[in-house]
């Protein structure tokens, strides 16, 4: 009988529980927001929202705290990475992150991220590459690109004068320590799948004890590029994938079998 | 030259350029950044240098080493930055090269906010590196004055081989008010660098910059020079603002934007008969105290106006300390807001008038008192 | 005499940019003048707002806790700056944005439909000028012609053919003020 027919319908969706139900202030197209929800899915995933630890950066996702539903900690400009690491190393079995942005991981954090892989520190770090400095106004980073403009390279980065741009994670890649180096991005569908997958064994690597991940995320930002979020994405995959290609750098033994 | 509207953090750029500025190294930071953007597009113009480090602590060493050079250089930041340029900043001290850094504060501590305040009185008047050192420090109020006191930060540094620090809030770096540029410095004049510079040794002794002196001996007679010269500096480079303090005996201090506020609340504060005025130090170190205790003798209370939990209000109450009438100390009263809010003039009038009614020439007694060293439960 | 002032809207509405029109045009008066922003973190969507101190003496405070003068541009701005205006205050309403009507009396009220004028001109990126006119003509703080001027002299160069519409923009909302007032 028709009646007996009760139709359960299909969650096919959640918000993942360790993604806090609030609104972000990040700005429309700004793809930080897909990077939080790739990481909070994975904890959720892995079942360790509550025996996980973050430590945001000072840019633009300064208030990360806020968005995750997990213990958070504030670092200072650079410095996060030395703060998971006491975090960590007082609690082996929590898991650390890091999530931070290019001129916070490659400019005035270098040497505390150096340092975190050659001592191969057991942290998972995310790493937001956006080619600039997205939360003081657009300034330059370290991984901005040859010739763009940005509010402190008002003629277009000059490569004589500033050097060429980082590529993190194929220099962190080079380290002893770092059990897991790779570079992913958010600008469609299927990169971001692929993204997650990482950012997966990131935190996988974490919890084997296998030494450093990282997982870099290129990552739009279309308020200092000056661009339509549609645009932005088209930006990475044409501007910026040529510069930093995808793929993974390191590897170490063991990650394969996770 | 005409008057140009002009934004506080760009006059401060522009000032340091015509001043003579070769080489700027900074990082950015809200709320001085437009000072380092407007670098970014005006040196390269100009064929000297600009460069974005990759870290406060990174620019002031890149300030250091061009400063080794005789030529004119320059670093600015905001509170959380110059944090992180301590360290650089008594080397450079201890080792006599000029330099001039700009502070635009804002709120904190740690990462606080990026709205106005004066937190940093203490780790910059006071110095907030190791060791025994002080820099020249100007406070500006207005954005004519800090096009005025950049030219004059560079000129007194050159003269006492000294830091000098341009030291504002958030909202003077921010603001827009009519100000005069001042012609472009003497190049000719600028151009040939002093003796002790590192030019390459040719034909001279080789010439060292260094801040090492591992002989004690030598060490405390070095500090002994340097002391010298800030004393010499105490006694003559001292310059404050005074408004209506001819027959004051209620004396309101404040400086930068504070001071500024200040004064309307003293004019309010004159328009309902309250005989006040107003002394708003321009140079930090060194401190106006003479002037401060010459006033202590004519008034009955003193209230200091920071954006800060009180931190120059400590040396107001030494500089008055004894010197009312009869030996007696006046009344100092403090009046702040912290957190990035500038107090508006009938808060401070609010304040002022409190202390009319209440202060005479009265000894102050101590309101600390200490805990005994035996313990005693301390409260967490 | 000294009159205060705050322009308030959302980012990208040219509040102040609105500010600094007046602060150009006092300036070439040969007057004393104070312009600060609010400035944040945050790279959208906030609100932006702007405090101008204008005197014919040398400014204490370049902040203000009860202006003599507001131009509201949209309905969070009325709601934050009604209750602090001076009593006597000349309010400036954007209605084109602002359904509400402000409830206090003891304010001279122009209500100005700022955008529709600004359409009405082709160019609803005017909106902030229509605005500064009517709030010229009623605090009577400096003249339209100075306002026109000042626009002459400091509009940026690539931004120079706007200039008559800016100037129509200004006397439009200048007449509008008039007529309301009189
Ligand atoms: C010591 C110190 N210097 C400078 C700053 C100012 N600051 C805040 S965020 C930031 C850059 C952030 O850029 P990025 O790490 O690329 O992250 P995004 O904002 O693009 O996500 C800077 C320079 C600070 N907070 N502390």
């Amino acid at each position: 009988m028709l009646a007996d027919v009760v139709l359960e319908p299909e969650i096919t969706y959640t918000r993942p529980a360790a993604l806090a139900d609030t609104y972000t202030h990040y700005c429309p197209g700004c793809t930080h927001g897909v990077a939080h929800k790739l990481v909070a899915e994975v904890i959720d995933e892995l079942g360790l929202r509550e025996r996980t630890i973050g430590v945001a950066p000072v840019g633009c996702a300064v208030f990360a705290y806020n968005y995750f539903n997990v213990d958070f900690a504030e670092a200072a400009h650079g410095r996060a990475p030395a703060m998971a690491t006491g975090i960590k190393r007082v609690l082996p079995d929590q898991m650390v992150f890091t999530y931070q942005g290019d001129g916070d991981l490659a400019s005035i954090g270098l040497g505390e991220i150096t340092h975190v892989a050659a001592r191969g520190e057991n942290l998972t770090v995310i790493f937001v590459n956006n080619a600039i400095y997205g939360m003081t106004g657009g300034q330059m980073a370290p991984t901005t690109l040859p010739g763009q403009k940005t509010a402190s390279s008002p003629c277009g980065r000059d490569v004589e004068a500033t050097g060429l741009p980082l590529r993190m994670a194929e220099l962190l890649a080079g380290l002893p320590g770092t059990a897991y180096a790779v570079r992913r991005s958010l600008h469609n569908v299927k990169e971001i799948n692929r993204a997650k997958k990482a950012i997966r064994t990131a935190f996988q690597v974490q919890q084997a004890g296998l030494g450093f991940a990282l997982v870099e995320l290129l990552s739009s930002c279309p308020t200092n590029w000056g661009l339509p979020p549609l645009d932005a994405l088209k930006w990475i995959e044409d501007q910026m994938l040529p510069y930093y290609p995808l793929g993974d750098y390191k590897v170490a033994d063991g990650v394969e079998q996770l | 030259m005409a008057k140009q509207l002009l934004k506080g953090n760009e006059a401060i750029a522009e000032a340091a350029i015509r001043a003579g500025v070769q080489a700027y190294f900074g990082y950015p930071i809200t709320p001085q950044t437009e000072l380092l953007e407007y670098m970014a597009r005006r040196m390269p113009e100009l064929g000297r240098v600009f460069l974005q480090a990759e870290s406060e602590l990174a620019a002031i060493n890149m300030v250091y080493g061009a400063a080794c050079t005789g030529r004119r250089v320059m670093t600015s930041s905001s509170s959380p930055g110059v944090s992180l340029m301590q360290e650089g900043l008594s080397y450079i001290a201890a080792s006599e090269v000029p330099c001039v850094i700009v502070d635009v504060m804002r709120g904190g501590p740690g990462l606080g906010n990026i709205a106005p305040a004066q937190g940093d009185y203490t780790q910059i008047v006071k110095g907030g590196g190791h060791g025994d050192y002080r820099m020249i420090v100007l406070a500006p109020a207005t954005v004519q004055e800090a096009v005025d006191l950049t030219r004059l930060a560079f000129d007194l540094a050159d003269k006492y081989r000294m830091i000098a620090v341009v030291l504002l809030d958030g909202s003077l770096g921010q603001m827009m008010e009519p100000a005069e540029l001042p012609p472009f410095a003497d190049g000719a004049a600028l151009g040939t660098p002093p003796a002790w510079a590192l030019t390459g040794a040719q034909g001279r002794p080789k010439n060292v910059v260094t801040s090492i002196h591992l002989v004690p001996e030598d060490e405390e007679q070095f500090n002994q020079q340097l002391q010298a010269r800030y004393a010499e500096i105490a006694r003559t480079e001292v310059r404050c603002h005074e408004y209506a303090t001819a027959d004051a005996d209620l004396i309101v201090v404040g400086f930068g934007t504070a001071g500024r506020v200040a004064q309307t609340a003293v004019k309010q504060a004159r328009a309902q008969g309250l005989k006040a005025g107003l002394l708003r130090p321009i140079t930090l170190f060194p401190f106006p105290e003479q002037r401060l205790a010459e006033l202590a003798r004519q008034a009955r209370g003193f209230l200091v106006v920071e954006m800060n939990a009180g931190q120059m209000v400590d040396d107001v109450r030494l500089a008055v300390s004894g010197q009312g009438r009869g030996g007696l100390t006046p009344a100092v009263r403090f009046y702040g807001r912290m957190g990035g809010i500038v107090p508006l003039p009938d808060e401070v009038l609010g304040a002022l008038k409190a202390l009319a009614e209440t202060a005479g020439h009265t000894p102050q007694p101590s309101p600390v008192s200490c805990l005994p060293l035996d313990g005693g439960p301390v409260a967490r | 005499m000294q009159t205060d002032l705050i322009i308030s809207g959302f980012g990208g509405q040219g509040a102040l940019f609105a500010g600094q029109i007046l602060a150009y045009a006092a300036m070439d008066e040969g007057l004393h003048v104070t312009w600060i922003p609010s400035y944040g973190p945050e790279m959208r969507g906030g609100t932006a707002h702007c405090t101008v101190v204008i005197s014919d003496d040398e400014i204490g405070s370049p902040l203000v806790r009860n202006p003599a003068a507001a131009i509201v541009l949209n309905q969070p701005s009325l709601d934050k700056y009604e209750p602090l205006m001076a009593a006597g205050g000349v309010l400036v309403v954007n209605s084109s944005l602002i359904p509400r009507r402000p409830q206090r009396t003891d304010l001279r009220v122009v209500e100005v439909p700022a955008n529709a004028l600004a359409e009405e001109l082709g160019n609803v990126r005017l909106a902030n000028v229509v605005a500064v006119g009517a709030l010229v003509a009623a605090a009577g703080v400096l003249s339209v012609e100075a306002v026109e001027r000042a626009l002459a002299a400091h509009l940026p160069e690539r931004h120079k053919h706007l200039l008559p519409a800016n100037s129509q923009a200004l006397r439009r909302g200048a007449a509008l003020a008039a007529a309301a007032l009189a």
